[in-house]
């Protein structure tokens, strides 16, 4: 790729899912920067999440 | 039954129920299980020796209401040696903002769910800071206690006999549209019960008495707040006992543990500890000075109010914190973890969408999202009142052991 056609070379907008602080890093530069608010689902606890997959069977 | 199939069920029953402001009378003719010495309380149950300082005052100031004391240290004297019968208010179809301290020379109020049959009952709304339920029992709460009980509840009771009982739900659907989100926020609603509850009045009273009741319905600000309460809890217990439903029906605090039920897990509550609140204090005080969460007032939002409907209320984040945009952000929280929306209760901002219906515990836990619950600062110190208001979350660990109670409910 040619470095004038690189997409880093262009103006970006970033949407930054998790940790919030990459956001504040990107909002630091002058970047501008969407932060979704998402988790992981049951905040990635295994136990839990084994149990909302047995009870979407009964869904 | 499917789980789906239970929470429409647990949903149809809500929806369909009324809630009637219908009487007021002494709690020991018309509160189920009501004994002599009968002390209810706000949340899930809690021991004298858990109990935080404002429920512990309002003990106190219920105690010598009843002549079983005279001062603090008779009535700790009573609840040490088990002479004073502690129960949850929510056992007795019973809910109190605050404390909630219900004994049975009160007079509370009966709010009739029609459809379903289901009376529930509820303290008389005292006014803002130092009162009953935020711990206050010096002797100017208690002679305000005593008019309430002696003189305005005989007027109120008249009045609302000559009217054939208000409609709370209707009231409620119109405030919704003038502002309201019904916990923090009663401008309109309050408004609209006395312009329903005047003529009434009138009709029955003298007029220096009726004058006073008006004055005193208008100042206290949030009078039917504590009716409100009651219609609410009514509708969810309608919806309450369905099996196989994961749907929330009561969201309660005591000062020291929070506490939910849930519909297809019969009358246990999954708790944990209170957590404090985060917000805006009235001028001298500080987090420093704050109580734990407190109050049944979250059946408010468990109904779809409060938090849950505060895009509707822009002005209630002056009150408690916030903007405007943070308001209409909580209440689009609030719809992914309900499972339905109220077909009556709109949203005029978000085009006139229902409120958020039925937290649904399969979802707080997946989302992560825990119900917010818009509420009063109580001072830690009994008898200073109401020192702030803000949002707090209710602790995911309620969900987290309802769904685990849940999940297992077939091995049992």
């Amino acid at each position: 790729m040619k470095k004038e056609t690189s997409p880093l070379q262009q103006p970006v907008e970033i949407i930054n899912i998790g940790l919030e602080s990459f956001a504040e890093d990107i909002k630091k530069m002058d970047i501008p920067v969407i932060q979704m608010d998402w988790r992981p689902p049951a905040g990635g606890n295994m136990r839990l999440l084994a149990l909302l997959d047995g009870l979407e069977e009964e869904a | 039954m499917s789980i789906n199939e239970a929470n429409k069920k647990c949903l149809e029953k809500i929806q369909e129920s009324t809630a009637i402001w219908s009487d007021i009378r002494p709690a020991k003719d018309v509160v189920p299980g009501m004994s002599e010495r009968t002390v209810l309380h706000a949340g899930p149950p809690v021991a004298w020796n858990q109990m935080c300082g404002p429920m512990r005052g309002s003990i106190i100031g219920a105690c010598i209401f009843e002549g079983w004391a005279s001062n603090p240290e008779e009535v700790a004297q009573l609840a040490e040696n088990g002479e004073l019968e502690f129960d949850s208010s929510h056992h007795h179809h019973a809910i109190g903002p605050m404390s909630g301290i219900i004994t049975p020379s009160m007079e509370v109020n009966v709010v009739t769910n029609t459809v379903h049959g289901i009376e529930t009952y509820a303290t008389l709304y005292m006014g803002i800071g130092k009162v009953l339920r935020h711990g206050a029992f010096d002797d100017e709460v208690m002679a305000k206690l005593r008019w309430m009980n002696y003189e305005l509840a005989p007027l109120l009771r008249n009045a609302l006999h000559h009217a054939g009982g208000i409609d709370l739900k209707n009231i409620v659907t119109q405030a919704l549209q003038m502002g309201d989100e019904l916990h923090n926020r009663n401008k309109a609603s309050n408004a609209l019960l006395l312009t329903a509850l005047v003529q009434h009045l009138i009709s029955v009273g003298e007029q220096s008495e009726v004058l006073k009741a008006i004055d005193f319905i208008d100042k206290a600000g949030h009078f039917i707040l504590n009716t409100v309460m009651a219609g609410s809890k009514g509708m969810l217990d309608a919806g309450a006992h369905i099996k196989d439903s994961t749907i929330v029906t009561a969201i309660a605090r005591n000062g020291y543990e929070t506490g939910i039920r849930v519909s297809g897990l019969g009358d246990k509550w999954f708790t944990a500890p209170a957590p404090m609140i985060d917000g805006v204090y009235f001028p001298g005080f500080g987090p420093e000075d704050a109580n734990p969460d407190m109050g049944d007032s979250a059946i408010a939002e468990t109904i779809g109010l409060g938090s849950f409907s505060m895009v509707g209320a822009p002005a209630v984040v002056e009150y408690i914190g916030g903007t405007a945009q943070f308001a209409l952000e909580t209440t689009l929280k609030m719809y992914e973890i309900t499972a339905g929306e109220h077909e009556t209760y709109k949203l005029p901002p978000i085009n006139f969408r229902g409120a958020p219906l039925g937290v649904d515990i399969r979802k707080v836990v997946e989302t992560g999202i825990t119900p917010i619950i818009n509420t009063g600062i109580a001072c830690r110190r009994p008898g200073i009142g109401q020192i702030g208001a803000g949002l707090t979350a209710t602790p995911m660990a309620c969900f987290t052991a309802a769904l685990e109670a849940f999940a297992c409910r077939k091995e049992k």
